[in-house]
């Protein structure tokens, strides 16, 4: 007998809101004035306009016929979610949170960030609307991704490296959290992914939704049909939740998750979906890489935004249900998935995206007729350190 | 004596003689397994009334860097969750009266699975204190444990509006813990605050349950402007800081803790 686990599950055996009681408020608060303002046009109206004036959108759709022949594909199709303004899928979901905390009277923002790519977005949206923007980031992604550093702060946003546990995405959710307890009443907190306590899986996904419903409309204009296989990579999981929501009810299109598998699944790695087991974490009740004592134990990936030991519950019960399945792809192949993109399609893409390019080969092994469609969540610039000092590396001992 | 009696009984006791209990908070296994055990044993004979045991977690998102940096070391001195209730045996064959609540994270005591109770009830553990378990999801641990007779601590914050007191209250079997501050603990408490007052006042409607006032609280002064509020008062990170700098620390922030408190009249 399984013990009762309370009324607001929101994806089978997963989901919740396990925070403190200092958050619960706030978290309520959120849970009511999210779909309230999602149901009102207005709102809906003002958030796709700055996606359409700002942010860019739609994004193109890029078909990628020299990948395609260089893995053996039919067709492969890229969403461009690379060209969006900040270089990443991630300012979607920022624009919808500070539009709502706006609403809901909220004159701070605060945000966590791994790859730096929701911390660059979050203060975009918080200087072009003026608001006052706190990022929490693991020390060990500050060293790791610079760049992204300066361009938080070149944007007004103040940086406050994360020096407790890792020091990376886990130790900055931590920290945002305590941030957010501290000052409720006046500070909206943006979750960069399909995670954390309800409504924020459910929102995110909403917010990130407009990738599904732009890539499902235009392989229809392109092809005159869906695709056969829809693949992401998934950290949290908010760019594939994104463009999966978009194919949900297309019971023949395959839905592929590419997870982290570091330095392999023996290893050190991120891949959560294949070898996590349920627990309650950061606000959700959802798979979590753990030891036997319950403690969460440390993910890796060279892909900072890819380096966090839970994922969004809804991919967990995506998994469960088996709608969608989830592979996991090493650091090497990722960097191999990167120079494969770059040198076929001139796309450099961000080594997330590059996990999700390295499983391509291997998909279109299974049946070669198939049309691939990829979500290109990020573009590579914030990576081209991380992936110099590897080529350095390597060119030592080729030496 | 069963569990909750072991709880309801001492507060029974302090309230007829109208002063509140001391609930100390201390990490097992900080800085190791057997300091942790001594310095514990002479905080509770030195005045600790109620032990409030804490179970390290890799992510302890609800504490501030007192606790934080505690977890820390406790979980490099190899602490597990099987540890610290072998711990809590030694504790309460030691001390056979005191109460022992169990703080913790949900995710350990969570994979316990089914043997949650047997096991907490095993180590003489009074009641369990689970942070990030709010009163929508109590169910999931508070019910098995229920069933082995350990008791549930309730939480209420500053924040906890009017109209979720008393759910957040009533899913307390053991007693009900008022976080006095906002924010994680271990940050500077205003004790004197009317809103202070005023929310343990509102608290005390919903709940016949005894109430311990606590989060931030460093000084005997801050203790006793509490002890008015509240039938226990909880320290926590200030005791941490103490045994950092030794037992005789301890033993003497804990002397004056209480002695505070022995002056001041409990609330209601």
């Amino acid at each position: 007998m399984s013990p009762p686990v309370g009324p607001s599950l929101q994806f089978g055996p997963y989901g919740g809101r396990y925070v403190a009681e200092s958050l619960m408020p706030a978290v309520e608060a959120l849970g009511r004035a999210w779909p309230e303002a999602w149901d009102d046009p207005s709102f809906r109206a003002e958030y796709e306009r700055i996606l359409a004036e700002y942010v860019g959108r739609p994004s193109p759709l890029t078909p990628a016929p020299r990948l395609a022949a260089a893995i053996g594909a039919a067709q492969v199709l890229l969403k461009r979610e690379d060209l969006n303004h900040t270089g990443s899928h991630k300012i979607n979901n920022c624009v919808g949170q500070v539009l709502l905390a706006r609403r809901m009277g909220k004159r701070r923002i605060i945000a966590e960030t791994g790859a730096g790519q929701h911390g660059v977005a979050t203060a975009t949206v918080c200087a072009y609307f003026g608001l006052p923007c706190v990022v929490y980031m693991g020390a060990v992604d500050v060293e790791r991704q610079r760049l992204n550093v300066f361009r938080m702060r070149l944007l007004g946003a103040r940086v406050v490296p994360v020096h407790s546990g890792s020091a990376t995405l886990k130790d900055a959710i931590n920290e945002a959290l305590r941030d957010w307890v501290a000052h409720v009443d006046d500070t909206h907190y943006v979750i960069g992914s399909v995670m954390g306590p309800d409504p924020y899986p459910t929102m995110v996904r909403e917010l990130q939704r407009v990738i599904g419903i732009e890539a499902r409309r235009q392989a229809l204009e392109l092809l005159g049909a869906l695709p056969d296989v829809v693949v992401a990579c998934v950290g949290g999981g908010s760019n594939a939740m994104g463009i999966f929501s978009g194919f949900l009810d297309d019971a023949e299109v395959a839905l592929v998750g590419v997870e982290a598998a570091g330095e392999g699944l023996h290893g050190k790695h991120a891949a959560t979906m294949t070898k996590g087991r349920l627990g309650i974490y950061h606000g959700m009740r959802s798979l979590v890489l753990q030891d036997d004592d319950g403690q969460l134990q440390e993910a890796h990936s060279i892909s900072a935004g890819l380096d966090y030991p839970g994922v969004g519950p809804e991919h967990a019960m995506l998994r469960d249900t088996g709608r969608a399945r989830y592979v996991s792809v090493t650091d090497e192949d990722a960097l191999e998935g990167l120079r494969l993109l770059s040198r076929t399609e001139g796309i450099i893409p961000a080594l997330e995206t590059a996990h999700a390019v390295a499983a391509l080969p291997r998909l279109c092994a299974e049946d070669p007729s198939r049309t691939l469609l990829l979500n290109v969540s990020g573009r590579g610039d914030k990576d081209m350190h991380t992936v110099m000092a590897r080529a350095d590396a390597e060119d030592e001992v080729d030496a | 004596m069963t569990r909750e009696d072991r709880i309801a009984r001492t507060f029974a006791d302090f309230r007829a003689r109208r002063r509140a209990a001391l609930v100390g908070y201390l990490t097992a296994f900080d800085p190791d397994r057997e300091t942790s055990y001594a310095r514990i044993s002479a905080a509770l004979r030195a005045g600790v009334d109620v032990l409030e045991l804490g179970v390290p977690f890799s992510d302890p998102t609800a504490d501030g860097p007192v606790v934080q940096g505690a977890m820390l070391r406790a979980r490099a001195a190899g602490a597990t969750l099987a540890g610290v209730l072998q711990l809590a045996t030694r504790l309460r064959a030691e001390h056979p009266q005191v109460p022992i609540v169990l703080f913790s994270y949900a995710n350990p005591l969570l994979r316990l699975g089914e043997e949650v109770g047997a096991r907490l009830s095993g180590a003489g553990i009074d009641a369990a204190l689970v942070v990030d378990l709010p009163a929508e999801h109590a169910a999931e641990l508070r019910e098995p444990l229920r069933a082995a007779s350990v008791g549930w601590v309730g939480l209420v914050a500053p924040t906890t509006p009017a109209q979720r007191l008393p759910g957040a209250a009533a899913v307390a079997t053991a007693f009900v813990y008022a976080v006095t501050l906002r924010g994680v603990t271990g940050a500077a408490l205003d004790a004197d605050r009317s809103e202070l007052s005023d929310q343990l006042r509102a608290l005390r409607a919903h709940t016949t349950l005894p109430i311990a006032a606590g989060f931030g609280v460093r000084t005997p002064q801050q203790a006793a402007t509490l002890a008015r509020h509240a039938d226990g008062v909880v320290v926590g990170s200030a005791l941490i800081e103490a045994s950092q700098r030794g037992e005789d620390e301890l033993v003497a922030t804990v002397g004056s803790l209480a002695a505070a408190l022995a002056r001041e009249e409990a609330g209601p």
